[in-house]
């Protein structure tokens, strides 16, 4: 009757290096095209609300007669429909997530604008 | 592609001719309700490829409709889901949660 | 002629997976009788369709799940396809089949990881999930996202993969099937799981069948039921044969889903070997009037889509019958009259997710 049929990939783990990456002396790269944390153009923004309407996690607050554009990004699902739907193309995507902070806004500027 | 059929029945036919279906080997696949102008039920049974539902279209919320637990167990989960989230009047159903199916704040809430 | 005691077991426990809660009332560590419970995670999904537009509700059919995530987004844009007789080109329907099957390689990774976790061998838990980590890693890079793809839409696909990328994917699929091998090789045959798993949750050809049963649970008792014979997406070119046995235990399930995972790659070569070249998608013109079902094969099962719209922009009502709520029956036949130890592992032999199960 076959025991310990797994000897021999334990005894295999021995001569090779550990399958685990030693954060946070090492950080992983994302892959090109990966989804992440959405910046605004803002000098570019008509204020029109295309984004506001049709964000399905309702992230994303803007009001033509304050001329405010704020999003949260912890609500935000990271689907990219903002991008696709802005008509003056003033949003971009960036390939890493947003950073743990204490403030629910404010990670959303470009870094032109700053 | 295979075909998928929808039959209008009354609420007297729905017992017979679930018995049918069982005796012709057909399984139960979904049991769901739509609220638009009025109240419609569809039950959908499959076999192999095909698809048939009978469709019954209720006038109010209050008229009972008979369970077919009896013929087809599986239906139990279906009709508590149709008690809790529309407020519909099922008799009979073998396993029966009265109304504590789903935790939720708002009663029926597709009621409205 | 023992006590008899009522222990409740989840919604959160160490070795429970998912959040269903089960009131087993035993006669000394025999299970006589089971009172389930769900709801605990019911987010109330289907209401949500009458305040987002309809192109806008794939976000959302995407985020229903999150292991079997790609194939909702796809039955959903099914769906509303079939209402409005939008015929999807060539290179699109082989791009989904390729993501259907990776996705469901990595669901039946994890499967077999937590079953492992549920008898309590974690070095092969810990092994299954490592060569996990590849294929999410292969889906980040053609996709976008490593759970929650984000790659469909009404009409086509959202993203293309190259002639070289689908080359570099063929290469690295080729070691992660020898180390699928190695460790599959410990589930079919070593003792100690096989005594575990052998003879305990048996379901009759004839019950899986009254009882509505639907994916692994109604093959491994011999009724060779699949809805990719069907032919829906590109699946009526590839020769498709669906993995039956015939022991009606556990076991057997286990075996239907390790058999499943190389029939995958093999589909997702031969895919790749005819993938044809033409536009992405077809524009979508005008607004769904009328109803139609929609059906696919999840890793779990049958999954039915039922669309109904009326000519504006807001659906008028979505359903989604997911295979776990059509498990739920045979979970209680099964567990009459079973071991207490064996509870747990007759919950993951339904391969339970119910996050679908009460969107």
């Amino acid at each position: 009757m076959p025991v310990a049929q797994m000897t021999s990939a334990i005894l295999k783990t021995f001569g090779k290096k550990p399958s685990t990456r030693r954060y946070p002396f090492f950080k992983r790269q994302a892959f090109a095209g990966a989804r992440g944390k959405i910046v605004i153009d803002l000098p570019a923004c008509i204020y029109c609300g295309i984004c506001m309407r049709r964000c399905p996690a309702n992230a994303i607050f803007t009001s033509i007669k304050e001329k405010v554009w704020t999003m949260d990004h912890f609500r935000c699902v990271n689907c990219k429909a903002c991008v696709e739907l802005c008509p003056k193309k003033c949003l971009y995507m960036e390939t890493e997530q947003a950073l743990p902070t204490r403030k629910r806004t404010g990670q959303g500027l470009s870094p032109k604008n700053t | 592609m295979a075909k998928q059929e929808i039959i209008e029945i009354k609420i007297e036919e729905l017992l017979p001719k679930a018995k049918e279906f069982m005796a012709g080997n057909w399984r139960l696949v979904q049991i769901c309700a739509a609220k638009l102008e009025q109240l419609e039920l569809s039950y959908s049974f499959g076999k192999e490829h095909d698809l048939m539902t009978l469709r019954i279209i209720l006038p109010s919320a209050d008229v009972e409709v008979p369970s077919i637990t009896d013929v087809y167990f599986a239906a139990f989960g279906y009709e508590n889901e149709l008690h809790d989230l529309f407020g519909i009047n099922i008799k009979g159903n073998v396993i029966d949660y009265k109304g504590n199916f789903y935790t939720m704040a708002v009663k029926t809430p597709f009621k409205v | 002629m023992g006590n008899r005691t009522i222990i409740p077991f989840g919604p959160q426990h160490p070795v429970l997976p998912e959040p269903i809660h089960l009131d087993l009332i035993c006669e000394d560590e025999k299970v006589v009788d089971v009172i389930p419970k769900i709801g605990f995670i019911h987010r109330g999904l289907e209401k949500l369709v009458e305040k987002k537009e309809f192109t806008d509700f794939v976000h959302i059919a995407d985020r229903v799940c999150g292991i079997c995530s790609f194939i909702h987004g796809m039955t959903y844009c099914m769906a509303i396809e079939g209402v409005m007789n939008i015929e999807v080109p060539p290179r699109a329907q082989y791009l989904r089949v390729i993501w259907s099957e990776f996705s469901r390689i990595h669901s039946h990774l994890l499967w077999l990881g937590l079953t492992a976790d549920a008898f309590g061998f974690e070095a092969l838990f810990m092994n299954s999930w490592k060569i996990r980590e590849h294929i999410l890693d292969i889906i980040e890079d053609t996709t976008g996202g490593r759970v929650i793809f984000g790659a469909s839409k009404i009409g086509g696909v959202r993203r293309d993969i190259s002639a070289d990328k689908l080359k570099d994917v063929l290469n690295e699929l080729k070691d992660i099937e020898v180390q699928i091998h190695e460790c599959a090789d410990v589930f079919l045959k070593d003792s100690s799981v096989k005594s575990r798993l052998v003879g305990v949750g048996i379901l009759s050809k004839e019950d899986a069948y009254k009882l509505g049963a639907v994916g692994p649970m109604i093959r491994a008792s011999g009724i060779p039921y699949d809805v990719r014979m069907n032919g829906y997406a590109a699946y009526k070119e590839l020769n498709f044969t669906p993995v039956v046995e015939n022991t009606c235990d556990s076991y057997g399930r286990c075996v239907v889903r390790i058999k499943e995972l190389f029939e995958s790659c093999r589909l997702i070569r031969d895919a790749a070997a005819k993938i044809p070249d033409s536009p992405l998608e077809t524009k979508v013109v005008g607004f769904p009037k009328g109803e139609y079902f929609a059906r696919a094969e999840q890793p779990r099962g049958e999954v039915v889509y039922y669309v109904k719209g009326d000519g504006t922009k807001f659906l008028k009502r979505f359903r989604v019958r997911t295979p776990t709520f059509a498990n739920l029956p045979p979970l209680l036949k099964v567990l009459g009259g079973c071991q207490l130890a064996d509870v747990p592992i007759l919950v993951l032999t339904i391969d339970p997710c119910i996050s679908c199960a009460e969107r």
